[in-house]
């Protein structure tokens, strides 16, 4: 079942077939980075363009080396030193960057959206990294990538999502996939973070955090944006830690083979406690590492000829 | 070999197939003087049945079991860039060292030597194994690249509209090798 499709904008149109594929395409493509030599030619001659309009350090370069160990040539755009500061459009940057012939495009957008209106207008395959609080399908394919390799299948387990999901692109991309490989989804927060009717996803609500991580297979704990903290959500991060922070002591809520998970960057503290940074529960570097082999299967399998 | 096909006439049987495997094994210990650093890697699908058959037959000759790689040579093709869909990518599975090491290509068809060119170019960034030797079931000819097979099963002339077809076992098939034509 090929993939054909010109871009990867969002897990919402995704088949579970469709993730299947690229989950077992990735799998395969993490022998080739666990190589002495981890670099197969197969874009060579392609060039793959980044360009982040947020700032990102752990997306960014699991693109640009997904893309580089396929040979392709990269070229990053960090727009706060680039034309867009002059007042150019989105679609005109886009547009000149693949004037210059760019195969992939690669974007990060404070809007949500923003890769739609580049995957209308250019001939460029598009790739989401990222569209406000809409998407990031790249994240959610690595964490399923990762539950399957730790779980073996993510049909019938139980996840529990925990933290700002009205704000959390990854939340909604996983949500979607979760659900379409037939996984059992629960949102775990405050009241504030967690979106009216988000039941309609299909997933359940826990405002407890013992309570909703409850025999769950994999616990996904959620970035708390301390960026946006300028709008109140909750009162303070102090009394955000004391109700959510997960605890080794919280884990055993958990089933008893568990593993955690985090998007990153992790307010250690805050979102989950430190000593469990090195406990075998916590896969949070292994997701790091699969990233990239999800990257270098989105970016092979959107390789095909253009019709 | 993409697309739908029609069996029109069998070229090799199962005692026929499994005696070529036989003959090429008894070359292979021959040409080497022995077993000492010799490795086998199946190419993706085709060879891979067929360099298990072969490590099986040199174990009865020799009674030493040779290691066994698997390689996929999607990644390295040449066509990948003009082709609509992308092909599956499956595991290389080659869990040993290949420097210094006398490795055995084992596919089932030699056609145009473009698949035999991207797992040597897949091999080389494996490592620099001492030398490369290739066995095929089926040398069909239409070379497009200088390459050509040490071990050959059988040599069988063929037209470029026809599709060679070697059926194993190991794939829910009766072994035989068909030629036939697309639909």
């Amino acid at each position: 079942m090929p993939l054909n499709k010109k871009d990867l904008l969002e897990i919402q149109e995704l088949s579970s077939d469709d993730i299947k594929l690229i989950i077992d395409t990735a799998d395969s493509f993490k022998e080739v980075t666990g190589r002495d030599i981890k670099k197969v030619p197969t874009l060579r001659g392609k060039t793959v363009v980044n360009l982040f309009y947020e700032p990102s350090t752990r997306t960014r370069t699991s693109f640009e080396l997904a893309a580089k160990r396929l040979s392709a040539d990269v070229i990053n755009i960090a727009v706060s030193t680039s034309s867009v500061v002059k007042g150019e459009t989105l679609l005109d940057t886009a547009r000149n960057i693949e004037a210059m012939r760019s195969d992939i495009i690669v974007i990060r957008h404070s809007a949500a959206g923003a890769p739609y209106i580049l995957a209308k207008g250019l001939k460029s395959s598009v790739i989401n990294a990222g569209d406000g609080c809409h998407e990031h399908p790249t994240q959610a394919l690595l964490d399923m990538f990762t539950i399957r390799e730790k779980k073996g299948r993510i049909d019938g387990l139980t996840v529990a999502i925990v933290g700002d999901i009205t704000h959390s692109r990854v939340a909604r991309s996983n949500i979607h996939g979760l659900t379409k490989m037939g996984a059992k989804v629960r949102v775990i927060g405050p009241a504030t973070l967690i979106p009216l009717e988000i039941e309609r996803l299909g997933v359940q609500v826990y405002y407890n955090l013992d309570e909703g991580i409850k025999d769950a297979d994999v616990i996904i704990m959620l970035r708390v944006q301390l960026e946006r903290q300028g709008k109140t959500y909750f009162p303070d991060i102090r009394e955000y830690s004391m109700q959510y922070c997960l605890t080794r002591e919280r884990l055993k809520f958990a089933k008893e083979d568990a593993i955690v998970m985090h998007p990153g960057p992790v307010n250690w503290g805050v979102e989950i406690s430190p000593e469990l940074s090195e406990d075998k529960a916590t896969v949070i570097l292994e997701q790091v590492t699969n990233g990239v082999a999800v990257r270098m299967a989105v970016m092979y399998l959107l390789s095909g000829e253009k019709s | 070999m993409a697309g739908k096909w029609k069996e029109k006439k069998i070229v090799m049987d199962a005692t026929e197939i499994n005696r070529a495997l036989r003959r090429i094994s008894h070359e292979i210990v021959e040409k080497n003087k022995g077993t000492g650093d010799l490795v086998l890697v199946g190419i993706r699908t085709g060879g891979v049945h067929l360099a298990k058959r072969l490590v099986n037959f040199i174990k009865e000759i020799e009674g030493v079991e040779l290691p066994l790689g698997i390689l996929d040579i999607t990644l390295y093709r040449d066509d990948l860039s003009t082709k609509k869909e992308q092909p599956v990518l499956k595991k290389t599975e080659i869990p040993f060292s290949i420097s210094d090491k006398k490795i055995v290509l084992v596919d089932d068809v030699l056609y145009t030597g473009r698949s035999i060119r991207a797992a040597m170019d897949s091999l080389m960034d494996f490592g620099r194994p001492i030398q490369i030797q290739l066995a095929v079931l089926i040398d069909r000819g239409h070379r497009e690249l200088p390459i050509r097979a040490d071990y050959a099963g059988k040599n069988l002339p063929t037209s470029a509209q026809e599709i060679v077809k070697v059926l194993l076992e190991e794939e829910g098939e009766k072994d035989r090798v068909i030629i036939a034509e697309s639909i």
